[in-house]
């Protein structure tokens, strides 16, 4: 065993709103500047949709993450190390800037000196790359918002595109069928970077001290391969630097104790940030089991319970401190993670062990199990219900399971449990042990699962 | 974070054989890092000075907290980042007091449009100094120049009208060059003493919302309006946001729950209201509270944002809701009341509604109507205000009797003005009672030439003075559709029966809900009511608010609350969430903002009835107003429109009119009588009101100031009827629309184009508004001011703290209006001096003259000879007041002495405020000299915030111990212990800077936050027996006015949206030839903007799609060709909008929604139609102005300010929709 330490986020999908705060103060914070205007280290996609870059799930196109080969060895997707030298000069798998989108601004100062004439000046749309004119604005970092355009793009979206056989017209772009959530996406901050590796430069690193994945900014070559490498399209380029730029995780406010900027401003209050311990070596096993849908209990499997002794003295051991320690005892995200297993990794099927974990959207279940001529009141109905959801299970296990929809109905259920097992103590009714049972949970679990969920203070978020 | 990270060193290792990876280990090794055994990762913990770049990005010199002074009811507290004197970014306090621990928090509040708003401090759209019109400009010098007096320089150009016309056409146009900061405010000082010399002080209106998102910047200008005899234009009605159902049902304007109590709600409905959209720094308590178990409903025509979180989903067809509401009521009047009884709901409904309470029927043609409140006087007592004592059964005796609380016991001598009952039982049904009648009620669905119609059903009687009588709970029965064994009428047969209205199965028809889905519904609200003590709370939004008839769709909500006993209780509840942020310490900013320190009564006008007579909308309204009255009525609108609705109004002294007269109010000042004077030339027909020939030069307004505000990019409803008749450019105005014919009201045949000789705006941005102006003034931002925030959504006052200076030559409102004034004072000692001004002032509510005017609601018009003028009673109260115009500059700066003589006045509870004036003058400092020597200062926004804090309840707890004590005095219940335990706390500004503070429970309010309580609305009722503001002092599901029983609505009732086919001569809505496509047009709020505010902002523009946009259905885009961001154009009678059309499958056919507020100033194109810029979405929407919201004089249905008044309501409008070119032209 070799304890190592990382921050790690976890976000409820449940919660999301889909406002953009995250976005907006991340961008403003960091990514504000020249050569990074279609930058956005943080950014929330309508689902399904094709988010931002365009159809970035699609690695048959783009070509990232690893696979698995035939030995059961891992390889970056892109092809093996020689073969990225020698693209280097012309690597075949980096989105455009229209894959992104092209970013634009306004000719704001006709608005004030614009001199007497015969009509309401007016601020004209350009490239804020060429300055060029762009009449029509043709797509942006969030054309997909709330389905805006969904009819047309969102049978493109990767995992509807895999999905439909087998979900046929339970996804229609219809009124009455509709659904949506939202997915707010930063760097995974992986404990398997495919960026990392895909770095010719040695420029990207994993810090020891955090699991903060970087892009060293003096080494950076700018080839661009970590662009390539990355699955979630979370590194980009600057093209004023040259340089690739990605989400630091907030480190200089990490490192004196605050949470990340997209964290503190969540408005949904649904970002949590912790320490994980997990063992080193069991990364590169994990990371290469074979059947996809073993890939996030095997990753499951590599954190390690910090209230263990043996876990905190091999912790200590390899360096860890008291206070480190402390940090993953106290770990919102490991309780998500590990103790109520309510959080999901994303795409773990790219086999680079993110460490930004989700909990999936528990979309309207009354009227789903009341249309089946239920109570919809009663608990036993709602587990039910689970597969009469608007967002249909499957497309959910496609993004956080690999495809398997056991734990994912396993996490809805326990989601369920706890309203009903609640609104009993809200109508001042006998707590139901049956219902905690039910999920393989006792009730005051259930309530300790309420706590973290709905009054989740700003010290048990961080 | 727990804990601060450390480096852990660790040596590094080699593996791996091929180049590449030899490549990779051999940089590990000049980077002292390690790379994992199989070249997965690279750790590295030395050689790390590149990380010093991003840790420079985020270093800063330091955080001030200030706010948004946003219209978006956030009032979010927010640190803002300074770096060498520059704002960088902004992020969100955490530091909000706690709400207790077993329960989420307000940190972090704020929304992605905040999260942007530092993009403004530095941006190329910031207006950095004063400009001008340069036409505008040219004209003054060479006037000034020549006459060597501002004053007579306006007066020369204003007397040309060949050069009048010249900057007015000239609007709009680009043009605007700089001036200083001295030449600017000496015109606009200089046009408001001509427009007061030669028009009138009435002739002058302020134009500057919602003053809790900066009170001291908003109380600054209504202060200077104030002091000059100025109107300030209510916006609350105008934006539609007034639920003019509140303060019909509750006597009051609007008062709701803070958001951490929809946590407390066991079932929560929201009901057009978009919370993560509209509420996003709120929207997590909703979220949250789902997980105690809470049942979540959404209502909304679109798979709206909240949906994503509803147990059900119901989506009617738009503005139908109020069909829907009535049904759930049938549901829960039928199981819960009449099927069997739930004590819960009946012992509430009897204390606290006027359901028990008695109304006469009437005999008409058709059969007896229900008619008026039975009274004390109609039992014969002489009793001390007995037309004012509502009258019920005692269930006990079984006779007529008078319980406490009544309007008359409000204003009577005797502490009885309480809920208390005492013995008496209130009886809800006359049934048993023997006797029965049919009666007739007015129905409204359909939509063929023929209805409306009329349904006949049974209600109980007794008969009292020989009148037959029933209850208001029996007629509700016979409302919803409810029946009873032995009543005869028309009865549903069952829930299904779509005929017979009231039912499920009726609304079905109607909205498309499914009948089970509705009946399922209502039972679980209303067992889950009963099982919880009352916590079902629906959040109304603007989706269910903006209607024509909206009060309709209010009533029939706020009946499913009122049933199950849900009002005034935590988690229970209405929560009206649309423009109605709470300004908490009302009392302060409401005496600073009105300088009722200094002279009262302030002018207070109704801003929709301004605006649609002053921009001539009302002489395009063609609806007769006889088109909405019940077929039940009294035919009493025959031959009137909107304008004469208006004038009557005036006349009666309901609603207020400004300018009042056709005359100059300063003229009028100098009779010796002013007030008889006034009376005596009415009567005689030789003083007329301006309303009543509104194109009359002399009765237009001249100046209009906005500041606070977009007005001509946001609010404008009929945004091309201001263009063209208010300022006189052009528009996308047809010519050729067809005219109304009024009854009273005087007709001109020539349209008047340039009413106004001056448009002011302040901001920091250049929007519609700024460029249509005469004069712009550059405003300080949030980040750069003093000010003071509260809203309802938390119960917490904070304030706005300059980050840095205000940069360039920007200056705050408050600095900018204290410099007019003084200037102002200047040029008026000489032009003007002391005058004497007659106010005319409506009838006013929670005051006895204005509340007791006209008993029964019986409209009299004196000018019809149905009565004599008498001010106060049957028309307006005439007031004299001496202005010294010289002072003016003066008096702005310092708190007057009225306050001492006659203290300070919210909800009719006074306060005694000597202490705090005294206390003023220490924390302020005193005047030396002039008219204000010896009193508080108020030269800086600090000092008006001060004031504001120290002269309220909610911020002073000695006051509202005081308020408290005035009013157990009334009731004769004990409450003054509300307040107790802040009664030696007073919130300074100070507080207010270092931490968001929470406000102390204060009569100004109805609800409670004692001992860290929640706040929600009516507590204070429910729990200390306070009556409501009304009639019977109770919650009124009955109203019966004559002029709401003309148009049908004494009771909860179904109004469908009007139809536009057919009263405006729209399309058919879904009529379409494959090129367009006729469809409904709603407004909803956006996303990526606060109304206007943001739509400019870059970050916004790219989180959207980057300018105007209109969302469809696929089925309406596909019907006319358009695909996902084609370019379309939206075409009706009041103008043209040509915007990318949003194809969402969320969109239910037939409706289209243009996001609100989304402004022309960026990326907007010409229209194909006109060849002219594009429009706002109010472009395509008009006022048209409703009747009952006109009425006043009686009861809870009296004017105040943005408390009644006519909705600038614009949710009914339709459009056709088609393809444009796709080559686009700016």
């Amino acid at each position: 065993m070799r304890v190592m330490a990382q921050i790690a986020m976890v976000m409820n999908l449940d919660k999301c709103i889909g406002c953009h705060t995250c976005s907006v103060t991340c961008k403003q914070a960091w990514t504000n500047r020249q050569g990074t205007e279609y930058v956005w280290f943080n950014n929330v996609e309508t689902l399904p949709g094709q988010g931002y870059p365009r159809r970035w799930e699609d690695q048959e196109k783009w070509r990232g993450g690893w696979e698995r080969t035939r030995s059961g060895t891992l390889r970056l997707r892109a092809g093996s190390r020689l073969k990225r030298l020698g693209n280097i000069f012309a690597n075949p798998e980096l989105p455009g800037i229209d894959d992104y989108y092209q970013p634009w601004t306004y000719e704001y100062k006709n608005l004030i000196d614009a001199p007497a004439g015969d009509d309401l000046p007016v601020a004209r749309p350009v490239s804020s790359l060429t300055g060029e004119p762009l009449d029509t604005i043709e797509w942006g970092p969030n054309w997909d918002d709330n389905l805006g355009g969904a009819p047309r793009n969102a049978p493109r979206d990767p995992i509807v595109e895999k999905i439909r056989d087998e979900v046929g017209e339970r996804i229609r772009f219809e009124f009455e069928q509709s659904f949506m959530f939202y997915l707010p996406r930063v760097c995974e901050h992986c404990l398997n970077p495919a960026c990392v590796s895909s770095c010719p430069s040695g420029a990207m690193y994993k810090r020891e001290e955090d699991g903060i994945v970087l892009v060293d900014q003096d080494d950076c070559r700018g080839w661009r391969m970590c662009v390539t490498g990355c699955p979630y399209k979370k590194v980009y380029f600057n093209h004023s630097t040259g340089k690739a730029e990605k989400c630091t995780f907030c480190f200089p406010r990490i490192e004196v104790g605050l949470p990340t900027v997209c964290s503190e401003t969540c408005v949904g209050r649904m970002r949590y940030l912790g320490v994980m311990l997990y063992d080193a070596d069991k990364v590169t096993e994990a990371a290469s089991v074979e059947d996809e849908h073993d890939l996030y209990p095997s990753q499951l499997g590599c954190f390690l319970d910090p209230h263990d002794p043996a876990v905190v003295a091999a912790a200590k051991a390899s360096g860890i401190t008291h206070e480190w320690i402390e940090a993953a005892r106290r770990s919102p995200v490991y309780d998500l993670i590990a103790t109520y297993q309510v959080a999901l990794p994303l795409h773990p099927e790219y086999r680079t062990m993110p460490m930004v974990w989700y909990v999936p959207p528990l979309s309207p279940v009354v009227e789903a199990v009341a249309a089946s001529g239920h109570d919809g009141e009663d608990a036993g109905n709602l587990f039910g219900a689970i597969d009469a959801l608007r967002i249909p299970v499957e497309y959910l296990a496609e993004l956080l399971t690999a495809g398997d929809t056991v734990p994912v109905e396993a996490v809805l259920h326990r989601m369920a449990a706890m309203r009903a097992y609640m609104r009993r103590v809200n109508l001042g009714e006998e707590r139901d042990e049956s219902i905690a049972a039910a999920v393989g949970l006792t009730g005051p679990e259930l309530e300790d699962l309420f706590r973290l969920l709905a009054i989740a203070k700003y010290e048990d978020r961080y | 974070m727990h804990k601060r990270t450390r480096p852990q060193p660790k040596a590094p290792r080699e593996s791996g054989t091929r180049t590449a990876d030899a490549l990779v280990r051999a940089g590990s090794f000049f980077t002292r890092a390690e790379v994992s055994d199989d070249l997965r990762t690279v750790h590295r913990t030395g050689g790390r000075g590149a990380e010093a770049f991003y840790r420079d990005r985020w270093s800063h010199d330091k955080v001030v907290y200030s706010t948004h002074g946003v219209n978006c009811t956030g009032s979010c507290r927010w640190k803002v980042y300074v770096k060498d004197g520059i704002i960088t970014w902004e992020t969100q306090a955490t530091d909000y007091p706690s709400v207790g621990p077993d329960r989420p928090e307000y940190e972090p509040r704020g929304c992605p449009r905040g999260a942007s708003f530092s993009w403004y401090s530095y941006s190329p759209t910031r207006v950095r100094y004063p400009h001008v019109r340069g036409e505008l400009l040219t004209m003054y010098r060479e006037a000034k120049a020549r006459l060597n007096d501002p004053v007579l320089a306006w007066a020369d150009i204003q007397g040309d009208p060949e050069r009048r016309r010249a900057y007015q056409k000239a609007r709009g146009k680009g043009g605007l060059v700089r001036a200083s900061w001295e030449e600017a405010v000496e015109i606009v000082a200089a046009a408001h003493v001509h427009t007061i010399k030669e028009h009138g002080p009435d002739r002058v209106a302020g134009f500057s919302p919602i003053p809790a998102m900066s009170m001291a910047s908003h109380a600054a200008g209504a202060r200077f309006h104030s002091l000059i005899g100025a109107p300030m234009l209510s916006f609350y009605d105008w934006y539609a946001d007034l639920p003019v159902a509140s303060p019909q049902v509750f006597g009051d304007q609007t008062d709701v729950p803070e958001s951490g109590d929809w946590w407390d709600a066991a079932y929560l409905m929201m009901w057009g209201s978009n919370v993560p959209v509209t509420r996003t720094p709120d929207a997590h308590w909703m979220t949250e509270a789902r997980y105690r178990g809470q049942k979540v409903v959404t209502v909304s025509p679109d798979f709206a944002d909240n949906t994503k979180f509803a147990d059900e989903w119901m989506h009617p067809h738009p503005g139908t809701d109020g069909a829907l509401a009535l049904a759930m009521g049938h549901v829960i009047l039928k199981e819960f009341f009449v099927e069997r009884q739930t004590p819960f709901f009946t012992d509430y409904v009897r204390t606290y509604t006027d359901l028990p309470f008695l109304v006469s029927l009437k005999e008409t043609d058709e059969g007896l109507v229900p008619h008026k409140f039975v009274t004390a006087a109609d039992l014969g007592e002489d009793t001390e205000n007995a037309r004012w004592k509502t009258v019920l059964i005692d269930d006990v005796t079984g006779e007529p009797t008078v319980p406490n609380g009544t309007l008359g016991h409000r204003w009577g001598s005797t502490p009885e003005w309480n809920l208390d009952l005492g013995e008496v039982v209130p009886r809800l049904t006359l049934l048993g009672s023997g006797e029965s009648a049919e009666v007739v009620l007015p129905r409204f669905e359909g939509t063929s030439e023929d209805a409306p119609g009329v349904m006949r059903r049974g209600v109980p009687v007794r008969r009292i003075g020989g009148r037959p009588v029933t209850t208001v709970y029996d007629l509700m029965l016979a409302q919803y559709g409810v029946g009873r064994a032995g009543l005869p009428g028309d009865w549903p047969t069952s829930y299904e029966d779509a005929a017979s209205p009231g039912t499920p199965g009726w609304q079905e028809s109607i909205t498309s809900v499914p009948a089970a889905q509705v009946a399922r519904v209502a039972r679980e609200f209303a067992e889950t009511a009963e099982k919880s003590g009352g916590r079902c709370m629906i959040l109304m939004g603007a989706g269910t608010n903006h209607w024509f008839h909206s009060e309709t769709i209010y009533r029939a909500f706020l009946a499913l609350l009122t049933l199950t006993g849900c009002q005034g209780r935590n988690g229970g509840g209405w929560g009206h969430y649309v423009g109605q942020e709470k300004c908490r310490p009302v009392t302060g900013w409401a005496t600073l903002a009105s300088a009722s320190d200094w002279t009262r009564p302030p002018r207070h006008m109704i801003g929709a009835g301004w605006f649609y007579l002053h921009t001539d909308q009302w002489r395009y309204d063609t609806l007769p107003t006889e088109a909405l009255a019940s077929p039940l009525g009294d035919g009493r609108f025959e031959g009137m429109t909107g304008a004469d609705c208006l004038a009557a109004s005036a006349r009666m002294g309901w609603m207020p009119s400004y300018p009042t007269f056709d005359r100059n109010p300063l003229e009028l000042g100098e009779a010796e009588d002013p007030v008889r004077y006034v009376v005596d030339e009415l009567k005689a027909g030789r003083l007329g009101f301006a309303g009543e020939d509104p194109d009359a030069p002399r009765n237009w307004p001249r100046v209009l100031n906005v500041w606070r505000a977009n007005l001509l990019g946001s609010s404008s409803k009929g945004n091309e009827y201001f263009l063209k008749h208010l300022l006189g450019t052009h528009s996308n105005l047809p010519d050729d629309g067809p005219r109304c014919a009024p009854r009273d009201v005087a007709w001109r045949p020539e349209d008047v184009e340039g009413k106004l000789d001056l448009l002011l705006s302040m901001d920091f941005r250049m929007t519609s508004t700024t460029l249509l102006s005469d004069v712009v003034l550059p405003a300080a931002t949030w980040y750069e001011k003093h000010d003071l925030s509260s809203t309802d959504m938390h119960p917490f006052l904070h304030a706005f703290t300059p980050a840095v200076d205000p940069p360039w030559q920007a200056r705050s409102d408050y600095d900018a209006f204290r410099a007019l004034a003084e200037r102002f004072g200047e040029l008026a000692g000489e032009h003007l001096g002391v005058r004497r001004d007659v106010v005319a002032t409506a009838l006013q509510h929670d005051t006895p003259g204005g509340e007791m005017a006209q008993p029964g609601g019986i409209a009299l018009d004196w000018s019809k000879g149905e009565c004599e003028p008498v001010p106060g009673r049957t028309m307006y109260n005439l007031t004299v007041v001496e202005r010294d115009y010289g002072a003016v500059g003066e008096k702005f700066a310092a708190l007057g002495p009225l306050v001492d003589e006659l203290g300070v006045t919210t909800k009719a509870v006074t306060y005694d405020v000597a202490e705090e004036v005294a206390y003023l003058g220490e924390k302020n400092g005193r005047v030396r000299a002039g008219v204000a020597a010896g009193r508080p200062r108020l030269d800086t926004a600090q000092h008006a915030c001060e004031a504001i804090l120290s002269l309220s309840g909610t911020s002073n707890g000695r006051l509202a111990t005081q308020g408290f004590e005035t009013l157990e005095r009334r009731t004769g219940q004990p409450m003054a212990h509300l307040a107790a335990e802040a009664e030696g706390k007073r919130i300074t500004f100070a507080d207010t800077q270092a931490r968001p503070v929470p406000v102390i429970t204060s009569p100004e309010w109805s609800g409670s936050e004692s001992g860290g309580r929640r706040y929600t609305a009516f507590t204070v009722n429910t729990e200390h027996l306070k009556p409501w503001h009304t009639l019977t002092g109770r919650q009124h599901f009955f109203l019966d006015h004559d002029w709401i029983h003309e148009v049908g609505e004494a009771l909860p009732v179904y109004k469908p949206p009007l139809d536009m086919h057919r009263l405006y001569g729209e399309p058919e809505l879904g009529a379409t030839d494959g090129k367009q496509v006729a469809v409904r047009y709603l407004t909803p709020h956006n996303k990526w903007a606060i109304h206007s505010q943001y739509q400019d902002n870059l970050y916004m523009m790219t989180l959207g799609r980057g300018g105007q946009t209109i969302w469809m259905s696929p089925r309406d885009a596909d019907a006319i060709g358009v695909a996902d961001n084609d370019w379309i154009e939206a075409v009706n009678r009041n103008g043209v909008v040509t915007a990318r059309a949003i194809v969402s499958h969320k969109m239910p056919a037939g409706t289209v929604y243009m996001n609100h507020a989304q402004e022309r100033t960026v990326g907007v194109p010409k229209t194909e139609k006109t060849g002219r810029r594009g429009g706002i979405h109010n472009s395509l929407t008009r006022i048209m102005l409703k009747p009952t919201h006109l009425v006043g004089g009686y009861a809870q249905l009296t004017w105040a300010f943005n408390y009644l008044g006519p909705t600038g309501n614009q949710r009914d409008e339709v459009t056709v929709i088609r393809r444009r070119d796709q080559e686009v032209q700016y």
